[in-house]
């Protein structure tokens, strides 16, 4: 019995979609299977029947042997089945140890006090089992994502987790970090543990699964071995069809500088960054987690002041006070964390799109909702967004479809310059490549394009020219042709690739 | 690891803010005392040592709920009304003991306090909305409960005088009693699993029910704890003022809230310390003095009640934003090494 988990002919449905259809599952003890699929494919459902937030409406679920259909989450997490998702659910102003053992600390049997001297040196213990180098009083919210993601497994573990699930795990990640991630699930798959791995990048997938589950539509498509494991036939079993290209870059006219950045800089986060985008130019702007990318992004959109430097627009020198302002001058920017894509969760896709262009519809301050929904309709289309129509709440859509509506409004804004900061972050393959098409449909209309990307081959696939920051300063510059991946990690790792 | 500054950063921050309510403490008290030196005198002392006991240990019943995320509009309400009955039952039977009519009064706010902790642990009533709720119709059964009566000099016995007037080994009733509860609430919140639970439910509710803490016990808990400080408090007031009225301790809420602000509790919920409320505790009482002694008129303490939760709430807003600034500014990616 070396079936960890097992799942036979699981159905699902929520008013009126029908999200499992008879989907067989199974973890063996010791093995890391990844589970794949697009956004909305039922992955996602899959986890969250395995893990007792949903009950299946039919079909059976075993673990360990015996019968289990978990009636909420705590109970699966009673049973050895822990779960590490993008957000962590911790305790930010407590301790790790805190955290670890909440609601179950040592006590003193006569005066009820906690024991802190043993509950410090079990999450020491713990904290050294994985390897890791943490300060069991640290309070949570100093730490860093990944940090945080590992004071989660740390949990799994003091819980005992026969099971453990990992959601887009390295999503937030750097490299350093993500290999880090997996020595400690490998460590934990040789002591038998079973993890299911949920990740969209696929070089990841190949790196650490044993195996791999592909969901589409909510049929499972197949599973492949290790060995078994090909890029093409993954991503056929994913899409359907033959993806030609995920790249669809095309030639396109450059035009002159649409946006001038001249010694750009802000203690702390980036010194004296200087380029130029120019019209029709997609520039791709690499480095690692932490470079800086993002803070000159921030800067350029108005979020936050430059502390010197100019930024020319047109050629004129402009002065972004604030957001609203960037806006108003046509630079778009498209956040790499979903909290900050600005969608209004309550309100649904159709309005979601149009809010920041609502006076195009509206005459003396009524609003055409025929108008309205055309253009949305236009966008929802484009980027095939999953919903159940214009009309869904964007709160209760998949976090890759919300992305989708955030690219959405910024497309309808119909600005020049777009800021499209990790764009394709936890997309699915099949929308990767259209939101590439995209980007290069849109660089053929004369926008220009500042992407930014810790995906080499996108930087490398999708970029007119690249541009690599490193802690805070830019490094390098590389024109399409010349572009290895080589040049460019180097050039992101800065001395420490030497 | 980085983490031992961060750490260190956050302790040295809440030692600091602490610090810092004390070294304002003391300029206050000089700047007063200048102004007015009866400041200084062991009267005037005394008098505002025994207010803010009072407030000090009620406060740390509003600390509780605030650290759960909710609040406890209700203890000025319940400090009359546990006040105003006792009063009644001790002029109406002068024989009884004053430690079982302290005892009454503890009972009756405790059962404010679990209505108040049932309608928002069980029945899931924002804490806000129901306990503004409360404090209005505890208010109103002061004045059914004293049938228009209220409770006078005369009333008081010897005996219930000197509940608030005694001493403990030298020390105040009021102040000896608020220390015990200081001490004991200290080592309930900082060294107990409950305790640590109020903690880890105010600043994350989801992940709390996730390792099993049940939300409706803690909420009943909070709430009758602070209840039945508001209750015991109640009894002690009457006993310190003489007197027992419809309006006794109107809009009290306001001076613990504003008390636990600037001891640095935080509104959100998941942070708070006693020794803060107590240090916020005394700041309050030092101010409100200093207002009477300076000669500005009753109406003017509303508004400066008011300008002190606001500066506390901006200075706190302020200095945690610098905080998360200088913590991400200082934060490394994670070093594999």
């Amino acid at each position: 019995m070396d079936k960890l988990l097992s799942l036979k002919k699981i159905v699902k449905h929520f008013t009126g979609t029908l999200a499992l259809s008879e989907v067989d599952f199974d973890l063996r003890r010791g093995e890391i299977h990844a589970l794949v699929g697009e956004n909305g494919a039922g992955k996602s459902t899959l986890i969250k029947i395995i893990t007792g937030i949903y009950q299946p409406d039919s079909g059976q679920m075993l673990v360990e042997g015996e019968n289990a259909i978990f009636p909420d989450a705590r109970a699966s997490y009673d049973h050895g089945i822990a779960a590490i998702y993008q957000e962590a659910s911790l305790f930010e102003d407590l301790s790790i140890a805190e955290n670890i053992y909440m609601g179950h600390q040592e006590i003193r049997p006569l005066t009820r006090n906690i024991k802190w001297k043993a509950l410090y040196n079990k999450a020491q213990d713990l904290i050294k089992s994985l390897e890791v180098n943490l300060n069991p009083r640290a309070l949570v919210k100093s730490l860093s994502i990944a940090e945080k993601q590992l004071v989660e497994i740390i949990k799994a573990l003091s819980a005992n987790a026969k099971i453990l699930i990992m959601d887009e795990p390295t999503a937030s990640l750097t490299k350093e970090e993500i290999d880090y991630l997996f020595r400690i699930a490998r460590k934990l798959r040789a002591e038998g543990t079973g993890i299911i791995f949920i990740s969209h990048r696929l070089e990841e997938v190949f790196d650490i699964a044993d195996r791999v589950t592909v969901i589409r539509d909510g049929k499972k498509v197949g599973t492949l071995s290790k060995e078994q494991l090909e890029v093409d036939e993954l991503v056929r079993m994913m899409v359907g069809k033959n993806l030609k290209t995920l790249y669809p870059k095309e030639d396109v006219k450059i035009g002159e500088p649409l946006l001038r950045v001249e010694n750009l800089s802000r203690a702390g986060e980036f010194n004296n960054v200087s380029f130029e985008l120019k019209r029709g130019e997609i520039l791709g702007m690499a480095g690692l987690v932490g470079a800086g990318r993002t803070e000159v992004a921030r800067t350029i959109f108005g979020v936050a002041a430059p502390e010197s430097g100019k930024v020319y627009l047109e050629g004129k020198e402009i002065a972004i006070e604030n957001s609203g302002r960037a806006m108003e001058l046509g630079i778009a920017y498209l956040s790499e964390s979903r909290g900050e894509y600005g969608l209004v969760l309550q309100m649904d896709i159709t309005q979601n799109i149009t809010i920041p262009i609502l006076r195009r519809f509206a005459r003396f301050g009524w609003i055409n909702r025929v108008e309205e929904r055309d253009t949305a309709k236009r966008f929802f289309d484009l980027l095939d967004i999953r919903a159940t129509g214009l009309e869904q709440k964007v709160e209760s859509l998949s976090g890759g479809n919300q992305q989708k509506v955030s690219i959405a409004k910024w497309l309808a804004m119909n600005a020049k310059i777009l800021i499209l900061d990790e764009p394709t972050k936890g997309i699915d393959i099949a929308t990767k490549a259209a939101v590439h098409k995209l980007m290069s449909d849109l660089a053929g209309e004369g926008k220009a394009i500042l992407m930014i990307s810790s995906e080499i081959p996108e930087i490398i696939g999708m970029s007119d020219r690249i541009i690599v920051m490193n802690e805070g300063r830019l490094v390098s510059e590389i024109k399409r042709g010349e572009a290895t991946q080589e040049k460019v990690l180097t050039a992101a790792l800065g001395e420490k690739g030497k | 690891m980085n983490n031992e500054r961060y750490r260190g950063t956050l302790k040295n921050l809440i030692r600091r803010r602490e610090f810092g309510i004390f070294i304002i403490i003391i300029v206050v008290m000089v700047l007063v005392g200048l102004r007015n030196p009866t400041f200084f005198t062991s009267d005037n002392w005394k008098d505002m040592l025994m207010y803010v006991s009072i407030l000090a240990f009620i406060s740390i019943g509003q600390m509780m709920t605030i650290v759960t995320g909710g609040i406890d509009l209700s203890v000025g309400s319940v400090v009359a009304l546990s006040g105003m009955s006792v009063g009644i039952i001790m002029r109406d039977n002068p024989a009884l003991p004053p430690l079982v009519l302290i005892l009454l009064g503890t009972i009756f706010g405790l059962g404010c306090g679990i209505i108040n902790g049932l309608l928002i642990g069980k029945g899931k009533v924002h804490p806000l909305i129901t306990t503004l709720a409360t404090m209005s119709i505890y208010r109103g059964l002061v004045v059914v409960v004293s049938r228009s009566r209220w409770v006078v000099y005369g009333d008081i016995t010897k005996g219930f005088r000197l509940i608030a007037r005694g001493n403990i080994l030298g020390i105040n009733n009021l102040m000896f009693v608020a220390i015990i509860i200081a001490g004991a609430s200290y080592y309930f919140l900082n060294h107990t699993r409950k305790g640590r639970e109020i903690f880890a439910y105010g600043d994350h509710q989801d992940a709390a029910k996730f390792v099993g803490i049940n939300s409706t016990r803690i909420n009943i808990l909070v709430y009758a704890l602070s209840g039945m400080l508001a209750g015991f408090g109640g009894v002690l007031w009457v006993s310190r003022v003489h007197t027992a009225q419809a309006n006794t301790a109107l809009g009290y809420e306001m001076q613990t809230i504003a008390s636990c602000v600037i001891g640095g509790v935080s509104i959100f919920g998941g942070v708070g310390s006693v020794f803060g409320v107590l240090l916020g505790t005394l700041l309050f009482g030092i101010i409100l003095n200093a207002l009477e002694l300076i000669g500005i008129v009753d109406f003017w303490k509303l508004s400066v009640q008011g300008f002190v939760i606001l500066v506390a709430v901006i200075f706190d807003a302020v200095l945690s934003h610098r905080v998360a600034e200088q913590m991400r500014k200082q934060r490394r990616v994670f070093d594999a090494e």
